[in-house]
């Protein structure tokens, strides 16, 4: 793979749509990625991690999003073209930096992919649509449906960024960021080394988020976000077929692959317009799709996943110039859950009042459900294990966190009694400490302490609570596919977490082997007592990692 | 050529348990399809959903396709790693699906599990094109494992006609996607299938 992906050109190959990226990038001459590692969006980073050398590329998995986007601000302001990875709740943890980057803006173009995970298939906490985060950010955003869109439309990310100097939005779904295709590839720009040294000059007015220079800064941003827009009318990736039929259908991303589906299923022929810009919206081209010359278009349907954004933008743009239209969408398309064709066949067939029943095949006889599972061999197993002999699981509160360690929560091992996002065990265990008496155990993995578990143990610190933390360290982050992290051994001179710990002002501190049952168990029995904060670090390394 | 081949578009589920090697056998039916020139698109999924949970990946192939997901009562072909699992997918198979499924149960820890009479009794009323194959007996018995039940079970299926490829284009694509210290031991489970 990691051949093809450096070297062959004019051929076709099969690609996963996070490798389609990747030679996107390549093709676009990409210098500088960063990523933090998270399941739709991983294949990503694993992938530039093994041919960055080769393909001359500077890749690092950074601390946390925050931390890879604001790498990549630098590497822009420098001058490189750069890219950076993450998935959807990454986008919240970066957040704070992707704001004024846009203001800003580039100096060297700049991509950032953000993968989505409807149904939540592989993503605790939400069912987020970061599609929302385009509008907060003004960040102008591109939907591809497969994996030859992926790698075209990362190479017209880059030619955005390059053009407006701003910062461009790929956002993929699991869908699309898993599904294997077949891709045409082109050259990629630059094979010998990519790694040039950049330079930053000094330009205060353009660097510099301070008011009222930020003011003015949104000014232009306002005015760059109207250029786009006039080049989102005219860009090839918002494509309009036939105009015949009384209805019409506008989708994006992986939908429009189940509306042509269901189409050819249905054997229909409906006007179909596929936006592959969501932000800004081609808002000319829609309003001459949902009111053509001599029209006859009386019902449109808007076909998306999740919330309906591009719903309301239509209802509101049909009103200025087609008022008796009538614009369905989340009366047919439910909003909770991925969809699918069957979903979206029905959804048509009501639509355009055409007869469609599917009959699935049910069985009264159903297979007990096969929850996910720590490997065997994990040394979570012996943490389990110890903290059963330890305490009375029913009389003290266990905090979960993102990771393997997610599945305490699922029987027969039952410790979790709440969950929320990266580094939040720690954070929430101190208020709830705050505001109880009761005993408290937070879990938190080597990977997640490093990108978000610190300043909240600073917190306990600070504040005074008293939560016993188990930092599971395993050297890896296991979870996502095994990625080094700053404290594990692939890393050259990797962090001391108990120094760290120390550093932070925590007295009680041990690191054990929870090969050593008996002083594990003695130590959580004694942790539990002390009036402040204390953590233990279990050291043992993922078995997948050990093999 | 396969008489099959003029076939417009051809939906096959893999389903089985996270470990048991899916996302490889999607990669060589999707190689495979390459070299017979043919569209093709696949869906999978990764990270939380494969820590020793049902798996299930859908792969499509023919003329043109567009999405990559099978839709309920349209796979052509469901590819069984693990008898409890088969039963699960159920909802892709129609009267004239044809069922590929390994006569093996990997058991779920601490609840009561499906014997292999139950499932089979049961998929025999999903549809009669069912074949129950000791996958895993064989390669245990033959090769030393049963890690390459997989393969034994997608070479057989193209041997049986049962997916419209060549068998040559899936030797070619093993030859291109296992890696070369794995590959000889793969290579004697495809010829094991042809006999």
């Amino acid at each position: 793979m990691e051949e093809l992906l450096l070297n062959k050109s004019g051929g076709k190959i099969i690609l996963l749509g996070n490798e389609a990226i990747v030679r996107g990038a390549l093709e676009s001459g990409v210098q500088f990625v960063s990523t933090y590692p998270g399941t739709p969006s991983s294949e990503i980073g694993n992938t530039f991690f093994r041919i960055a050398p080769k393909a001359g590329v500077y890749f690092e998995f950074s601390t946390n999003e925050k931390v890879a986007l604001e790498a990549a601000i630098g590497a822009s302001f420098c001058g490189l073209r750069t890219l950076m990875a993450m998935k959807n709740f990454g986008t919240n943890v970066a957040l704070d930096a992707l704001l004024p980057f846009v203001y800003t803006g580039t100096r060297g173009p700049t991509v950032i992919i953000s993968a989505d995970d409807p149904s939540c298939h592989s993503s605790a906490q939400s069912e987020e649509n970061t599609r929302g985060i385009s509008y907060l950010a003004h960040i102008p955003t591109l939907e591809p449906a497969d994996p030859q869109e992926c790698k075209d439309f990362v190479k017209l990310a880059f030619q955005i960024s390059e053009r407006f100097k701003i910062p461009v939005m790929i956002r993929t779904t699991t869908r699309v960021a898993h599904q294997r295709g077949i891709v045409a590839l082109n050259n990629p720009k630059i094979l010998k080394s990519r790694i040039q040294k950049g330079r930053f000059v000094k330009d205060y007015k353009k660097f510099v988020t301070l008011p009222p220079r930020v003011m003015e800064m949104k000014t232009e941003l306002l005015e760059k976000l109207e250029q786009i827009g006039d080049f989102a009318e005219k860009s090839h990736i918002n494509k309009q077929s036939s105009r015949k039929s009384n209805y019409g259908i506008i989708t994006s991303g992986i939908s429009y692959l189940y509306v042509m589906e269901a189409l050819k299923q249905l054997n229909l022929d409906l006007s179909v317009l596929k936006l592959g810009s969501f932000y800004p919206l081609p808002e000319k081209k829609i309003k001459k799709f949902i009111n053509p010359p001599a029209s006859k278009l009386k019902k449109i349907l808007v076909v998306e996943e999740l919330e309906p954004f591009l719903e309301k933008e239509i209802k509101i743009l049909a009103k200025e110039v087609n008022c008796k239209l009538e614009v369905i969408g989340k009366e047919l398309i439910p909003e909770v859950n991925e969809l699918n064709p069957a979903i979206v066949t029905s959804a048509i067939a009501k639509f355009v009042n055409k007869k469609y029943k599917i009959r699935p095949t049910r069985l009264k006889l159903q297979p007990p459900k096969r929850f996910p599972q720590l490997c065997p061999g994990c040394p979570y197993w012996l943490v389990i294990s110890a903290l059963k002999k330890a305490v009375d699981t029913k009389n003290v509160i266990f905090g979960g966190e993102i990771g393997c360690y997610m599945l305490f929560g699922n029987p027969p091992v039952n410790l979790q009694d709440y969950l929320s996002c990266m580094g939040s065990s720690v954070g929430i265990a101190h208020g709830i400490k705050k505001s109880t008496g009761q005993k408290l155990i937070a879990f938190v993995g080597d990977s997640s302490f490093f990108h978000s578990g610190i300043p909240p143990l600073i917190n306990t610190v600070f504040n005074k609570s008293n939560p016993l933390i188990i930092i599971l360290n395993n050297e890896t982050t296991a979870m996502t596919g095994h990625q080094p992290h700053p404290g594990a051994p692939a890393t050259p001179n990797g962090i001391n977490i108990e120094n760290i710990v120390r550093g932070c002002g925590v007295k009680y501190v041990k690191t054990l082997d929870p090969v050593k049952q008996t002083e594990f168990i003695q130590t959580i029995k004694e942790f539990l007592e002390k009036p402040e904060v204390s953590v233990i670090i279990s050291k043992r390394p993922c078995i997948q990692i050990k093999k | 050529m396969h008489p099959d081949k003029k076939i417009d578009q051809f939906n096959m589920v893999i389903v089985g348990t996270g470990g048991q090697g899916l996302i490889t056998l999607l990669q060589i039916i999707a190689e495979a399809v390459l070299f017979e020139k043919l569209d093709i698109k696949t869906s999978e999924l990764h990270g939380l959903s494969q820590r020793g949970g049902s798996v299930e990946v859908h792969i499509k192939f023919g003329r043109k396709v567009y999405s990559p997901l099978i839709p309920q009562g349209r796979a052509d072909l469901v590819l069984g790693l693990e008898m409890q699992e088969t039963l699960r997918a159920v909802n892709f198979a129609n009267q004239k699906t044809r069922l590929l499924v390994n006569k093996h149960i990997i058991p779920i820890p601490l609840v009561k599990n499906l014997t292999e009479k139950e499932v089979l009794a049961s998929l025999k009323k999903v549809s009669k094109n069912i074949a129950l194959v000791p996958a895993s007996e064989i390669c245990k018995e033959k090769l030393g494992t049963d890690v390459v039940s997989g393969i034994y079970l997608i070479s057989l299926a193209v041997f049986k006609g049962l997916i419209p490829i060549k068998p040559s284009s899936i030797e070619k694509a093993i030859k291109k996607i296992i890696p070369v210290k794995y590959l000889e031991l793969n290579l004697k489970t495809f010829n094991l299938a042809k006999s």
